[in-house]
């Protein structure tokens, strides 16, 4: 217990065992064992086999590994009309991920250094404007939207759901690059000024090169938040292009046929794969997105 | 919305106003049309029309008040605004409790803060879908919680909240606070480690209790933090839809309704849509409730924004 690791600053704690350590400890893991049953118990239910689900020992590991429910789920299980399983979410995700991270990331990150930079008449009210929409609830512009990308051709198809997912993530987005743009140095705006570069050129010479860590923050957070968006997949695609999170609640909540515990599992959890490896992956530069987003909000 | 940085000079006056500083103008145009078009545009469309009577189509030919007088008569919108009301209440108040009491016992200086941390975050990380499902399977009587604590010998231990009409929010709430909590840790965390170490070291020095300096000095101090997490928690609250959509799909019966689903099903399944304008124009007057007196306090008193 004398190892040094993970010792954050500040003076040590003076005994280990302290009845004050022992209660801190204990405390700790007890919430831990709240947060991590869901995940312990869908691991394990999809592990095993229909039978064995059935004996209802849910926390208990599998007597028998089956990794069966996770092929069903991958490939057959069934959302009303298809029996081609998960993977055709999956790649719908992908399909609609890719485009709107990169398209609302580019525009949000050019919003940003325009009002970090290049602010003109006007710019600070439509910023304004932009941030107090992050809280006017999606419900009461759903609709209109519908009208809106029926009249560009665009509703219904996955470049539709990107266009929206675009929108609603500018607000975020917006305010984490105008921050970070705002925190660099204005001597390095001002001397590349002076060189004689524009717009574009101080953008892409100057900014996006020392900006790195907030890119990499903001594909946390649309990837995170994009795949896991319910509400825009189910309105605004047809079934056809459901993204993997709109098919997994149609394929574990469908009233059809005999539910399969471990296979829903299965399929929960492969949703759950994308946005978890990410946060495990990224470590404090999720922690570090969210706050950004949230403290500043 | 606080740190501004100022305006870079401009080195020559150029012709004409509109012209000036036209690459930044044509690359704002994204954020300008989202916000006159989408933010404003779109929302007072839906205000304008729920005043109307459409039903499958928009129609702007009657107006009135009907859509918010049979609104209030419904009994699937009162249980809706119910369910709102008391998942909203708690799960404030778990959050900010359970949020807090986390992040101090994680700024304890104690050993794998990390793995503590990764530990109570990861449900953020994942969809209200899959929270949903997840509890879902766990508050299962049959195979869940109930049946497993049961089948240890408490035989009349029960949980079962999912299928008991006076129960069910709760058993939302179980999950949403699963799902959240995290988020606020972080925040709260943050707050914690922004405060001097020299506070700690008087407070020692005057005897006062851990306990107390945390009631006494630090919860007042981290008052900002506090109404961020508040504000954050509440315009999460009004939106919650998708996590009672996969964990009851808003039953048994009507028990589990929230606002969002009311808007979402006369929008789309009733072919009423002025109804269900009128249900969201309500979401918003609820939401500017929180966000007005929030937005006064925060920017109102400019002496107190950073």
């Amino acid at each position: 217990m004398h190892a040094e690791t993970l010792e954050p600053h500040g003076p040590k704690p003076k005994r280990h065992f302290s009845r004050t350590n022992i209660m801190l400890y204990g405390t700790l893991l007890l919430i831990s064992i709240y947060y991590l049953m869901p995940l312990w118990v869908m691991v394990m239910t999809s592990l095993k086999g229909m039978p064995e689900v059935r004996l209802g020992h849910i926390f208990a590991p599998p007597i028998e590994v089956t990794f069966e429910p996770w092929v069903k789920a991958w490939s057959q299980a069934c959302t009303g009309i298809n029996c081609d399983g998960l993977s055709r979410g999956f790649w719908n995700s992908v399909q609609i991920l890719i485009p709107s991270a990169v398209l609302s990331i580019m525009v949000a990150s050019v919003n940003g250094y325009a009002l970090a930079n290049w602010k003109f008449k006007g710019s600070e009210v439509f910023f304004t404007i932009l941030m107090l929409g992050a809280f006017i609830p999606y419900q009461i512009m759903i609709y209109p939207i519908v009208i809106l990308l029926r009249e560009l051709g665009l509703y219904g198809g996955l470049s539709g759901l990107v266009l929206v997912h675009t929108i609603f993530g500018m607000p975020i987005l917006t305010l984490l690059f105008r921050n970070y743009f705002a925190g660099i140095p204005e001597e390095l705006f001002k001397a590349a000024r002076v060189d004689g570069a524009g717009f574009w050129r101080i953008y892409f010479r100057v900014l996006l090169p020392m900006s790195l860590p907030i890119f990499v923050v903001a594909i946390i957070l649309q990837t995170t938040g994009i795949w896991n968006d319910f509400l825009f997949g189910v309105i605004y695609t047809k079934p056809d292009l459901y993204p993997m999170t709109v098919q997994l609640n149609n394929i574990v909540n469908s009233v059809q046929g005999v539910k399969e515990y471990n296979v829903n599992m299965a399929a929960t959890l492969l949703t759950g794969a994308v946005p978890l490896l990410i946060y495990l992956v990224s470590g404090k530069l999720f922690v570090r997105g969210i706050a950004a987003g949230a403290v500043k909000g | 919305m606080s740190d501004s940085l100022q305006q870079p000079a401009p080195l020559t006056q150029r012709p004409s106003r509109w012209l000036h500083n036209l690459s930044a103008k044509l690359a704002s145009l994204p954020m300008v049309l989202t916000a006159l078009v989408v933010f404003v545009g779109c929302t007072v469309w839906t205000v304008f029309y729920s005043f109307t009577n459409s039903r499958l189509l928009p129609d702007a030919s009657k107006f009135s008040l009907k859509q918010y007088e049979y609104l209030w008569t419904q009994r699937r919108w009162l249980i809706s605004i119910e369910n709102l009301a008391v998942y909203g209440a708690l799960s404030l108040i778990f959050s900010l409790v359970i949020g807090f009491f986390l992040a101090a016992l994680l700024d304890r200086k104690i050993r794998g803060e990390a793995i503590f941390r990764t530990i109570f975050l990861y449900p953020f990380a994942l969809s209200f879908i899959i929270t949903g499902l997840a509890w879902q399977w766990l508050l299962n009587p049959d195979f869940g919680i109930q049946a497993n604590i049961r089948a240890l010998g408490w035989e009349s231990f029960s949980l079962d909240p999912l299928n008991n009409p006076d129960l069910v929010i709760y058993g939302i709430l179980i999950a949403g606070v699963w799902q959240g909590t995290g988020l606020i840790m972080c925040i709260m965390l943050a707050g914690l480690r922004g405060i001097d170490e020299d506070i700690w070291k008087a407070a020692r020095v005057d005897g006062i209790s851990t306990v107390k300096t945390y009631l006494k000095i630090i919860i007042p101090m981290l008052r900002p933090v506090f109404i961020t997490a508040l504000v954050l928690i509440s315009a999460g609250i009004i939106k919650v839809y998708d996590l009672v959509v996969a964990q009851t799909s808003g039953g048994p019966g009507l028990s589990s309704q929230v606002p969002a689903m009311y808007v979402f099903d006369k929008m789309f399944k009733d072919q009423n849509l002025a109804q269900g304008f009128a249900a969201s124009t309500m979401m918003l007057v609820s939401v500017m409730i929180v966000l007005i007196p929030w937005a006064y306090l925060e920017f109102g008193g400019k002496k107190h924004a950073r």
